[in-house]
């Protein structure tokens, strides 16, 4: 039974999404910037090295708590670019709406998306504005791209990981992705929850200052701390443990995920990096870190290994090990 | 949201104490089983196999709604998706199992309407909202699930709603540990009982089959330590030689259930022999709607033609299912068979042994 059609869990970001990204859309561009599958492109031009990133967002519902799909849209583009090592300046924006659309909400969101921009200093400089018929698109759709000058000395890359390295995260994980689903699904449940959707432009700038063994940066989006670490082992040709214990995750959070059978490792961040350092500068990146109002609850939750490259291992709270592997497409919310 | 009782059972060292006190008796060989998805799916995630004696061998058993689901239901789910009024409604992890031609997820994609849903109430609000559409709902599930949809039965005939139906394929859980007992080749030392359905059904649905077969058995939560203590549990009775049916999560479970719900599933359904997904007909071991209830019933509504649906050729998910291989011992596990092309449910659904095994493995 093989996939005739496009299916949702191609846009998962676990080996689904992998699969088309390489069979159909690596060989359909083929060239070395894009082959390096990094967050952004880093791109050499006259004697000085950029980071471009692009990004679509349809997230359903466009408000939910702690943001709306406007400030997702430039946090989501100024962080892919920062995670290059670049300082973002420049971001477009095409905005696809739906015939039908509240200008009120349009409002709403195009202000929410003026002050994201100012609090991570960059500027819209170009933009598009589509309106297709009702049912074409759901309300709205954005696309942002971003640009950034990256530093002389600054090498970041996913396949710079080696072993020894620690692995931090800046932050408690799966909040965005639950504050989504729970907004989206209507499940009646009140929370304190709401997505950590940030600028992380400033808090790389720092890390860089602090920790110049820092080898990867990357944001865990789509596909969560889990996929993200198992595309650094296999960028980097390494093996990666983690420990449970040292992963930090709100009660609120750990609460609907064990409602849903969901496993955190795999739900979104929209406000978090993993850092991979070289072992002398790990205390001072996660000083750098934690002085970040983003990144408080940062922890070092791992470390990066020679041995089993491209896997991903997790020491869990009773001392078992389990590898934590990158899934085919999106968890679903289980029977019982 | 309060979080007792999760972080108190993921005690590292409570862990560790029970972790030694199974590895302090000197045992047997030992091949315990579970019967419940979510027993599956917490064993891997918290890596418990990789704590236990090399002598304890845990087996996954037919505890998985989605991969006990016959064929033949799956092709009835798939053939309502294709009714033009038709919006069918499914929990999540039904939504990939391949059925002969095609899976939920094929379709939907294909521009049917299928919606996932966390209840059956969801199906019948949306039944409610949408009057001049006809709201399917793909009722399968043990003892946990049925009594919400048995409730949702009662309400959507309270409501008078005649856009609202289901296709049963409700499962029970103790005549499966009998047919399990009964098939030659099964061995198994112990039943790691399920915590959630025996919520509803109390430890007393267990009695007739513990009685009969004198196997070790208990009742267990979902957290590690849940699961430790109740493996320790089996050890010790297989050890005395004593077995025992016994309840190690009594925080939830009592002996006589859920008195409400087991009325509810006895006013909606009446048992049926069914068939389960690899292992066959089991006598008295589904239900089916009481003919009271048979508007409900989407099979009679839509006049849905189904033959018998042969399962694919070389899956062994009912070998699997009875313990009697390990995924990998398959001949299509991670060759034919894997999450992203799955051949058989038991690499679909996240509690799926063999999804289970391929990512924790």
């Amino acid at each position: 039974m093989g996939n005739d059609k496009v299916l949702l869990d191609h846009g998962s970001g676990g080996k689904i999404s992998h699969a088309m990204i390489s069979n159909m859309i690596l060989p359909a561009f083929n060239n070395p910037v894009l082959n390096r599958l990094d967050d952004g492109a880093v791109l050499e031009m006259n004697g000085g090295r950029v980071a471009f990133s692009t990004d679509s967002y349809v997230v359903d519902p466009i408000f939910f708590p702690g943001g709306n799909i406007g400030d997702l849209a430039i946090n989501g583009t100024v962080n892919d670019v920062a995670m290059c090592g670049a300082i973002p300046e420049y971001v477009s924006v095409g905005l696809i709406l739906e015939e039908g659309f509240s200008s009120d909400d349009l409002s709403i969101i195009l202000q929410s998306m003026a002050r994201a921009a100012q609090k991570a200093g960059v500027q819209v400089v170009t933009g598009d504005t589509k309106v297709v018929p009702r049912g074409k698109a759901d309300k709205i759709f954005i696309n942002t791209s971003g640009f950034g000058i990256i530093p002389p000395g600054i090498h970041l890359s996913g396949s710079s990981a080696s072993p020894g390295d620690r692995v931090i995260i800046s932050g408690t994980v799966a909040d965005h992705g639950i504050t989504v689903l729970t907004a989206r699904e209507g499940l009646g449940i009140d929370s304190e929850i709401e997505t950590d959707s940030a600028p992380l432009n400033h808090m790389v700038k720092e890390i860089l200052k602090a920790a110049p063994g820092v080898h990867v940066l990357r944001d865990p989006t789509r596909g969560g701390v889990g996929t993200t670490l198992n595309e650094i082992a296999a960028q980097s040709g390494v093996g990666i443990r983690i420990k449970e214990q040292y992963i930090p995750l709100k009660g609120a959070v750990l609460g609907m995920c064990e409602l849903l059978g969901f496993d955190p490792l795999y739900i979104a961040n929209e406000g978090k990096l993993l850092a991979v350092v070289a072992p002398e500068d790990t205390d001072a990146a996660l000083r750098a870190i934690q002085n970040s109002p983003f990144g408080r609850d940062a922890a070092v939750i791992g470390e990066v290994t020679a041995e089993d490259p491209g896997k991903v291992f997790l020491e869990t709270v009773i001392g078992g090990a389990r590898i934590v592997d990158m899934l085919a497409g999106d968890q679903l919310p289980r029977i019982c | 949201m309060a979080l007792k009782y999760v972080q108190e059972y993921r005690d590292g060292e409570l862990a560790r104490q029970l972790i030694a006190a199974i590895g302090d008796i000197e045992g047997k060989k030992m091949r315990l089983m579970e019967v419940c998805g979510t027993h599956t799916m917490s064993i891997f995630r918290h890596g418990i196999p990789s704590v236990l004696p090399d002598s304890i061998t845990l087996l996954t058993g037919p505890g998985c709604p989605v991969c006990v689901t016959a064929q033949r239901d799956i092709d009835i789910f798939v053939a309502l998706s294709m009714v033009p009024e038709v919006i069918l409604t499914s929990f999540g992890d039904l939504m990939r199992v391949p059925g002969t031609l095609s899976s939920l997820q094929q379709e939907k994609a294909r521009g049917r309407d299928i919606r996932v849903v966390y209840s059956a109430f969801d199906a019948v609000k949306l039944a409610a909202e949408n009057p001049h559409r006809q709201v399917v709902f793909c009722a399968v599930g043990f003892e946990t699930t049925t009594p919400t949809v048995a409730a949702s039965i009662m309400v959507a005939q309270q409501q008078g709603l005649t856009n609202f139906s289901i296709h049963c394929a409700h499962k029970l859980t103790p005549p499966a540990l009998a047919a399990l007992m009964e098939t030659p080749g099964v061995e198994i030392d112990g039943f790691l009982l399920p915590g959630h359905v025996s919520v509803i059904t109390g430890t007393g649905a267990y009695l007739p089959v513990f009685d009969q077969y004198k196997i070790p058995a208990v009742i267990a939560g979902f957290e590690p330590v849940d699961i430790l203590k109740a493996v320790l549990m089996l050890v010790r009775q297989n050890v005395s030689g004593v077995p025992a049916l016994e309840n190690a999560y009594p925080r939830a479970v009592c002996d006589k259930g859920n008195p409400k719900a087991l009325a509810v599933m006895d006013q909606v359904f009446k048992k049926a022999d069914t068939v389960w997904r690899g292992i066959g007909m089991i006598p008295a071991s589904g239900l089916v709607l009481r003919e009271g209830f048979n508007r409900f019933n989407a099979l009679e509504k839509f006049d849905i033609q189904a033959g018998d649906a042969p399962e694919p050729a070389g899956c062994a998910c009912g070998d699997i299912l009875m313990g009697l291989k390990k995924p990998d011992q398959c001949k299509l596990y991670k060759k034919r068979c894997t999450p992203m092309n799955p051949v058989g449910p038991c690499m679909v659904s996240s509690e799926g042994a063999c999804a289970a095994f391929y990512r924790y493995g």
